[in-house]
């Protein structure tokens, strides 16, 4: 069950690609329907999905191949998702892991980090929601030869200094509780990605629970008050059915 | 369930093989061999001692015998002594008299033949004899036994006066019959009993794997026989009966919770199906469609969180699952929480007032804390009321105390108890989303924590009270 890389997807590098907004993933699932269903969906949204239908061709795929992201089960047969992913990084392969696991537990999470996985989405999941924290894992990839942490944002007129802790937009200063702060940060570092209200909830409270209601979107719409209220084009923008984007006006979506 | 029954002489066989593998035979087997060795060596022991006190009576008759005969020689030499001897031979008994020459040739005396060179060395020896009339038997072993003393004369003659050990030997095998018999008897005793304590052990232990075939079977009514004398069959019958009367509890404890689910998840299975169905008769655009699509898919995701709700829940009460525990810092998952539902409690126009303390560590998961506090403070806005809500985190002795109060309806005292149930949910609740999960949730986490939860009446409103067992400071 392992489909050939598309021809085409082999010549450009991977900046390139991603410049595109084209990744190319690696899914390693057994459950030939969700498989074949989560190629399509990415095949859709414009990227380069290869499958592997066990752990060995998943493991044989993973160390050959280019890839941006793999997206690994926990179960599989032949070889489980934590070994696979603990030889890959043994054998130096540094490629971005989302772990995807009927577990979904905590310490599943826990356990999952630690072979090496970088994110980690326990199932039943949307698939939105998987789209962008593989579109997130496999930018960070991108972005990390060369750049250190990054100390100060800009997006469009926006700009966020990290030292100083000031926000600015079109040279106006823009005062920010440290919540909305780094709210915001996180938002600005994935300009042009969609992040979800999980990921923001993750990634800004550190907590891993499923926001119930709307607590999240109430802390959005008030940095948008903040941010966007004096100004015509919003910044900030809702993704129907998926979670939150900040873009730059005229910006095309990632 | 076995393929083809055992023929009769099968079935008897590995009944047998059955029989001699159990631990009741066995032991019976060890018991036996040590009475047997047992009984061995005392009936030796006495074998041995009467064989030594005959022995001992004979020699002491021959001795006296000898005195006799000593006394005559000094009295009137040797002719005295043969005359003596001569006399006493004729006496019935079982006294034995020989006077011989020094080389050997018979001078008086009741006794015919002895083995050659028998005489030649004074001292007590046990050999065979012959009387008066039987020479030429020592050849053809038919001799008799005795006990004799020989002593050197002067002049080289040869005395020597002994007894007839038939009556020993008689006595000896009357004892080594007994030795015999009382050895087959400790055996054939111990091999009975112990087939008869090993079937009847066999039988009750047979009794009871049959019941708990049957109570594998399905059968969960079904209770091990109890004989009523109390010992360990006894007690072991009745703590399985203990276990199964538990299991059954908890059975019919998770058939409740799994009919209540099947239940409850089919209210939204069923709007889903519903909502899908009309969408298909009746919408007539694309927009129309996609915004039925969306309304299904919204509903799904309702149906993947009671799933994982559950789940969580369920892994929970197991004890499961859970993250690693650790130190955690319960006063700054307070404000945190706190402040995660703030702008939300603001928007709906009610304080949230938080008061937590510095240093309120106990052992556990921040996350499922953190998630149990949110679900706290999620209910509070949905069913709180409009006057606020506060949220107190404070140290008391050796429990850390959560609290979580609002002012509105609260809960009747009669429901508290029954609100902690999955998909309990309140008359008032009813027309707001919601699954009923989420004080189960809560109650699952501080029972994991090893807390207590209270819901108390606020006057009015709800209390929600969660004491943990604080770390104590190493």
């Amino acid at each position: 069950m392992v489909a050939l890389p598309d021809t085409e997807g082999r010549s450009p590098s991977a900046l390139e690609r991603l410049s595109r907004g084209a990744m190319r993933l690696l899914i390693i699932e057994d459950d030939r329907d969700a498989l074949a269903y989560l190629a399509k969906a990415f095949r859709e949204s414009g990227h380069m999905p290869d499958t592997a239908g066990d752990g060995l061709d998943g493991y044989a795929l993973a160390q050959g191949g280019d890839y941006d992201v793999l997206i690994v089960d926990r179960m599989l047969p032949k070889l489980d998702g934590l070994s696979l992913v603990r030889s890959l990084r043994e054998q130096g392969v540094t490629t971005p892991v989302l772990f995807l696991s009927a577990l979904g537990q905590v310490d599943d999470r826990v356990k999952g980090l630690r072979a090496g996985g970088d994110d980690y989405l326990p199932k039943p999941y949307a698939f939105s929601e998987l789209l962008a924290r593989a579109e997130v894992l496999a930018r960070r990839r991108a972005a990390v030869p060369g750049s250190a942490e990054t100390t100060a944002y800009r997006v469009g007129d926006l700009s966020l200094d990290r030292l100083s802790h000031r926000v600015t937009r079109a040279g106006r200063e823009i005062l920010l509780q440290p919540r909305e702060f780094r709210l915001l940060e996180y938002l600005m570092r994935h300009a042009g990605q969609v992040v979800t209200r999980t990921m923001l909830l993750e990634n800004v409270w550190d907590y891993h629970f499923d926001p119930q209601t709307n607590v999240i979107d109430v802390h959005v719409s008030r940095l948008r008050a903040k941010i966007d209220r004096d100004f015509e084009h919003a910044m900030i923008q809702t993704v129907r059915g998926a979670g939150y984007m900040l873009r730059a006006e005229g910006a095309r979506p990632a | 369930m076995s393929a083809s029954a055992p023929a009769p002489g099968e079935g008897a066989l590995s009944r047998l093989q059955k029989l001699l593998r159990t631990t009741a035979f066995k032991l019976s087997l060890a018991y036996l061999v040590v009475f047997a060795v047992f009984a061995f060596l005392a009936l030796g022991y006495v074998a041995w001692n009467a064989r030594r006190v005959l022995d001992d009576q004979i020699l002491s008759t021959v001795d006296a015998e000898i005195n006799g005969l000593a006394e005559q020689y000094n009295a009137g030499g040797l002719r005295r002594l043969i005359n003596v001897v001569e006399r006493r031979s004729r006496e019935p008994g079982a006294s034995l008299y020989l006077v011989t020459t020094a080389q050997g040739q018979h001078v008086a005396g009741n006794v015919s033949e002895v083995p050659a060179g028998l005489l030649a060395a004074p001292g007590q020896v046990e050999a065979s004899y012959n009387r008066g009339s039987e020479e030429g038997r020592l050849e053809r072993g038919l001799e008799h036994r005795a006990i004799m003393r020989i002593f050197t004369l002067p002049g080289g003659f040869r005395l020597m006066v002994g007894r007839d050990t038939e009556e020993r030997d008689r006595l000896r095998a009357v004892i080594g019959r007994a030795f015999g018999s009382s050895l087959a008897l400790v055996v054939v005793l111990g091999v009975f009993g112990g087939f008869f304590v090993a079937r009847r052990v066999l039988g009750r232990v047979d009794a009871m794997t049959e019941t708990t075939r049957t109570i594998m079977a399905g059968d969960l009514g079904g209770r091990l026989p109890v004989s009523g004398n109390g010992d360990e069959l006894d007690r072991l019958a009745q703590n399985l009966n203990a276990m199964l009367e538990r299991i059954g509890e908890l059975m019919h404890g998770l058939r409740e919770v799994s009919d209540n689910i099947a239940h409850d998840l089919k209210t939204p299975l069923t709007r889903l199906r519903n909502r899908a169905d009309e969408a298909l008769r009746t919408a007539e655009t694309p927009d129309a469609l996609r915004a039925a699509l969306d309304s299904v898919i919204e509903e799904s995701d309702g149906l993947i969180r009671i799933f994982n709700a559950l789940l969580m829940i369920a892994r929970l009460e197991a004890g499961s699952g859970t993250s690693p525990l650790g130190p955690v810092d319960v006063g700054a998952a307070a404000r945190e929480v706190c402040e995660l539902y703030e702008p939300l409690a603001e928007e709906r126009g009610l304080p949230l007032a938080v008061s937590a303390g510095e240093g309120l560590i106990v052992q556990g998961s921040r996350e499922l804390i953190g998630q149990a506090l949110a679900n706290l403070l999620d209910n509070a806005i949905k069913y709180g009321g409009r006057d606020g809500i506060a949220l107190e985190a404070r140290r008391e002795g050796e429990r850390i105390v959560l609290n979580v109060a609002d002012r509105g309806p609260g809960i009747p005292e009669g429901e508290r108890e029954r609100v902690l149930d999955r998909f309990v949910r309140l008359e008032d609740a009813r027309s707001r989303p919601g699954f009923g999960l989420g004080l189960s949730l809560v109650n699952a986490v501080v029972r994991l924590h090893q807390g207590t939860l209270a819901l108390k009446d606020n006057a009015p409103g709800l209390r929600v009270e969660i004491a943990l067992p604080a770390e104590r400071p190493a």
